[in-house]
């Protein structure tokens, strides 16, 4: 039972619509689609947003709803990543099908699942009740029978009254099973601070759920990590947490023709250096990629710090090896994160080096940059103090190797 | 003048939390002083960008006046209002009829669809007075008037002289396992255990009214029917010990976790009505797929799982998104030891059916006859319309909940005796068998002496039985696609492992006695490169 492939006509696309005829599209739906970008892939959310630094990577004006060619260079914003990588899947597998709060209708509280419900019918776009723990548990139920379920939550702060499901069900059952029943499940939506939405709304779930065997965690940061790493979710025979960050939604990210095409899957469990570097290794994740990456450049130009920056994309499996060479080149380990301090992925990724063969190789105490230790406040001021941002980073990496 | 803005001068740290600041606990915020005026006007930062997200709503449209319009006068009101003083509508009168037609015109009426305007104010706490209990036998076994018998078997005629004593050698069986494993945990050779006693009834029925291909979704007090639709002793057994023999969960469950996919029986999970959500998925898996058109779920959970919140999840979602499920409740009166009038307060678990638009029925637990056709009624109704349907069986756990429960505590034991005397689902059964002469006394004996021979046979084989191999501990953590590799901390792990037996498992005594008892005694992860099966 649970291996039978469910194939059948019900899970076909209305519209064979190919994803790749979705992405390149013409001039004149290119000039539609920048009206929208306005309204759509920065404001269309419930919150009002504010972006908190002139940060290179968030050009929030500039941004382009797909991929376009202009100028020789292909950009992607993560949500036409996002979707783009549903839709192929979906297409690509017919037992895939995608449930959550206002999925269908509404296109998704953040309009990731924009336009799927047109191409795909009511059957695989799937608005629920809104009860977590009944659409995960559904989701965890369908996948055991066979199906390929993609289960969006609205924020994972939600998901919390579904834990339960994610953890104790979908983590465990392949291993309660005796290996028999697998339980490929995707639970996906945004994770971390977004902004002015105070504490229930702004937390980070990464070390919670990387703290369970048995589900896979990834926490990715740019339109080719969303593409190449949700495709690779779906596919995978194990339940995986897909963590997003609702900020970098709307943000543009240059794409190759290689990460456009249909097979392009990354790994999960393997990190990427966005950045070499000599002098500092900083293991990041997310959106703090990006302010990473910017106090990174920040520092070689003013002072010719060369930092070698780590997007670890999956926290779980975690790639410790790709850390420990960069420690091993860079002796000097300072990790960045949005989530709280306390048992949270810069605390394990070091414990982890500590207990590696770099940590002879170390020349100071590994550092963590991480969110203030308190529920996440409302008020601008406050908020903006609770986060590491690129001016942060710059200062802790520069006293981390000049002062200490 | 200072501002009176409450801006930090000096973010000496600000609130990155390094090793350091975060060893002081010092994050220091100098504020050049405190409100004193009205507050500065500074431009709001979170509410700036005022771009509309939604298409505005229009304009609201004005009040009418109190003048009646013209159009009142020119013709008089219908009249039926009122008849002999009683008020508006009368349900199944002239007024209702008409009011009913056109209930579903009105925008407000969407999502009560029987629903109808009324003048009086009609408050009510139940659907029906009181739901009904079904039941085909009364306790003595004969047949209750009005009712009938049920179609015996499915397809063969023929065949039901051996299936019904069929349900009765399994509700037979199922107090000798229980008894024997229970007394095995009482000596400490299982750690865990429950009974299914007091509850033969709704299990066996309720199982033997599903079909080969269906799926079955247990709480845990379900071996009585997982027995019944094929599961052996020794593979029973085998669970309950953990041992190599255990294909289903491979030692990694404690007992009376099942989970057999080839019988479509799901694994047990530990949390209550976890399994409730997830038989709406696979129901919603079933209405999807093409090729199990006619499958359907069955879903068991008891009457305190009723009470957590999976429960109405789950009902909701099915009801909303369909899929074939029969959602089985075994209301046997107690929540290890919260009894019903502690649980809820309305009229059982049966009242909370039409509220989610289920077809429901409430049925006679410990009369397998009334189980077995209301439950294939239910069948019918959830595959012929890809929906779910509830059914509450009342019955009455007579065993403690578990082996780490005493019911002595919370319920009087002539109660239990009364209950497994009075109204006892195996006796109910075997007179009416009897009285249809398809069973003797004769027959009984040799059924049950061979069932104690063939119990104490599997249970005396499996307690013998080595356990896995120790490197079963660290597979199936995660599955392995094609091309990939296990994660490295499973090997590591592994390795770990390996390289302390290679050290100790022979020298220190404790671990030479325990490898023993395993597959291969641990030679599996002692080839230290942490891989292997």
């Amino acid at each position: 039972m649970a291996t039978r492939a469910a194939v059948s006509r019900v899970l076909r696309p209305v519209a064979s619509a190919s994803a790749r005829a979705s992405l390149s599209t013409t001039a004149a739906a290119s000039a539609s689609a920048s009206k929208l970008v306005g309204r759509n892939a920065l404001l269309s959310t419930p919150v009002a947003r504010v972006s908190r630094s002139e940060a290179k990577f968030l050009v929030g004006a500039e941004q382009r709803r797909s991929a376009s060619s202009d100028e020789g260079v292909q950009t992607m914003t993560v949500r036409e990543a996002l979707n783009s990588a549903m839709e192929e899947e979906m297409l690509r597998d017919e037992t895939v099908f995608i449930m959550g709060e206002e999925v269908a209708r509404y296109n998704g509280a953040y309009k990731i699942t924009k336009g799927l419900l047109d191409k795909f019918g009511e059957d695989r776009v799937i608005d629920t009740p809104i009860t977590e723990s009944g659409f995960a548990g559904m989701a965890v139920g369908a996948a055991l029978s066979g199906l390929r379920p993609v289960c969006e939550f609205m924020t994972w702060n939600f998901a919390m009254q579904a834990i339960d499901q994610i953890v104790n069900s979908g983590g465990k059952t392949y291993y309660m099973s005796g290996g028999n029943v697998p339980c490929p499940v995707t639970f996906r939506g945004p994770n971390g601070a977004a902004a002015g939405v105070a504490a229930q709304h702004s937390q980070d779930f990464c070390a919670w759920y990387g703290s369970v065997p048995g589900l896979k965690v990834i926490s990715p940061w740019s339109a080719a990590d969303c593409r190449g790493l949700l495709k690779a979710a779906i596919r995978d025979p194990n339940p995986v947490c897909f963590l997003e960050n609702e900020l970098l939604y709307g943000v543009s990210f240059p794409v190759t023709k290689e990460e456009l095409s249909d097979d392009f899957v990354l790994p999960i469990g393997k990190a990427k250096v966005e950045k070499e570097g000599s002098d500092v290794t900083v293991v990041t994740h997310s959106k703090m990629v990006t302010h990473s990456l910017e106090a990174a450049e920040h520092l070689e130009k003013t002072e010719g710090i060369k930092v070698e920056v780590i997007n670890l994309r999956s926290i779980r499996p975690l790639d410790i090896e790709t850390i420990i060479q960069s420690v091993k080149k860079t002796n000097h380990l300072v990790t960045v994160e949005g989530g709280f301090p306390a048992f949270g992925v810069g605390s394990e990724i070091i414990a982890q080096i500590c207990e590696s063969p770099a940590f002879d190789f170390l020349d100071a105490p590994p550092e963590r940059i991480t969110g203030a230790d308190v529920p996440t406040p409302y008020s601008e001021s406050l908020e903006h103090m609770a986060f590491p941002d690129t001016d942060v980073i710059a200062k802790v990496l520069r006293r981390h190797l000049c002062e200490w | 003048m200072p501002s009176p803005c409450l801006r930090p001068t000096a973010v000496t740290t600000k609130y990155a939390l390094s090793r350091r600041s975060a060893g002081t606990g010092a994050i220091i915020i100098a504020y050049r002083s405190l409100i004193t005026g009205p507050p500065p006007n500074i431009t709001p930062t979170h509410h700036t960008h005022t771009t509309p997200t939604s298409t505005p709503l229009p304009q609201p449209v004005p009040l009418p006046t109190f003048s009646p319009p013209l159009s009142a006068f020119a013709q008089a009101p219908p009249q039926p209002h009122t008849q002999d003083g009683k008020p508006l509508y009368v349900p199944g009168g002239q007024a209702e009829r008409a009011a009913r037609a056109g209930r579903m015109s009105s925008p407000l009426r969407r999502g009560s669809h029987e629903s109808w305007w009324s003048g009086s104010m009609g408050w009510f706490n139940a659907v029906a007075k009181t739901i009904p209990t079904y039941r085909v036998l009364d306790e003595e076994g004969h047949l209750v008037k009005g009712a009938e018998l049920p179609e015996l078997c499915y397809a063969e005629r023929w065949y039901s002289c051996f299936r019904l004593p069929s349900r009765y050698r399994t509700m037979t069986l199922i107090p000798i396992v229980d008894n024997v494993l229970y007394q095995s945990q009482r000596q400490g050779r299982i750690s865990f255990y429950m009974q299914c006693a007091g509850e033969e009834a709704a299990t066996v029925g309720s199982s033997a009214a599903m079909l080969p291909g269906d799926e079955m979704f247990g709480q845990y007090r379900e071996q009585a029917a997982l027995l019944h639709r094929g599961f052996t002793l020794d593979a029973l057994m085998s669970q309950c010990f953990g041992n190599v023999e255990d294909k289903g969960t491979k030692g990694r469950m404690m007992p009376v976790h099942y989970s057999s996919p080839e019988l479509g029986f799901h694994t047990i999970t530990s949390p209550l009505a976890t399994q409730m959500p997830q038989a709406a998925g696979a129901a919603y898996a079933l209405k999807l797929d093409e090729d199990r058109q006619g499958d359907c779920v069955i879903c068991y959970f008891g009457d305190g799982a009723a009470s957590e919140g999976d429960f109405h999840a789950a009902l909701g979602m099915n009801s909303v998104l369909g899929g074939p499920c029969i959602w089985f409740c075994r209301n046997n009166g107690f929540a290890i030891s919260t009894p019903i009038i502690d649980q809820y307060a309305g009229d059982g678990i049966a009242s909370r059916g039409p509220a989610y638009g289920l077809d429901t029925i409430r049925v006679d637990g410990n009369d397998t006859l009334a189980v077995l056709s209301a439950v294939r009624e239910a069948r019918r109704r959830a595959v012929s319309g890809k929906k779910g349907v509830l059914v509450e069986a009342m019955t009455y756990r007579v065993g403690h909940h578990s082996t780490s429960d005493d019911s002595s505590m919370y319920r009087r034991v002539e109660e239990v005796k009364e209950w497994s005397v009075v109204d006892n689902p195996i006796h109910r059964f075997r007179a009416f068998l009897v009285s249809k002469k398809w069973w003797s006394e004769p027959e009984e004996k040799t059924l049950l002496a061979k069932h104690k021979a063939e119990v104490m046979r599997s249970f005396g084989r499996a307690e013998k039985l080595p356990k896995p191999k120790l490197g079963e501990m660290f597979n199936d953590v995660w599955g392995v696609g094609k091309g990939e590799e296990v994660p490295a901390v499973i090997m590591e792990q592994r390795a770990e492992l390996g390289r302390l037996l290679k050290k100790y498992g022979d020298v220190w005594e404790p671990w030479r006695r325990e490898r023993k008892r395993f597959v291969e005694e641990g030679e599996d992860v002692m080839d230290c490169d942490g891989r292997g099966s």
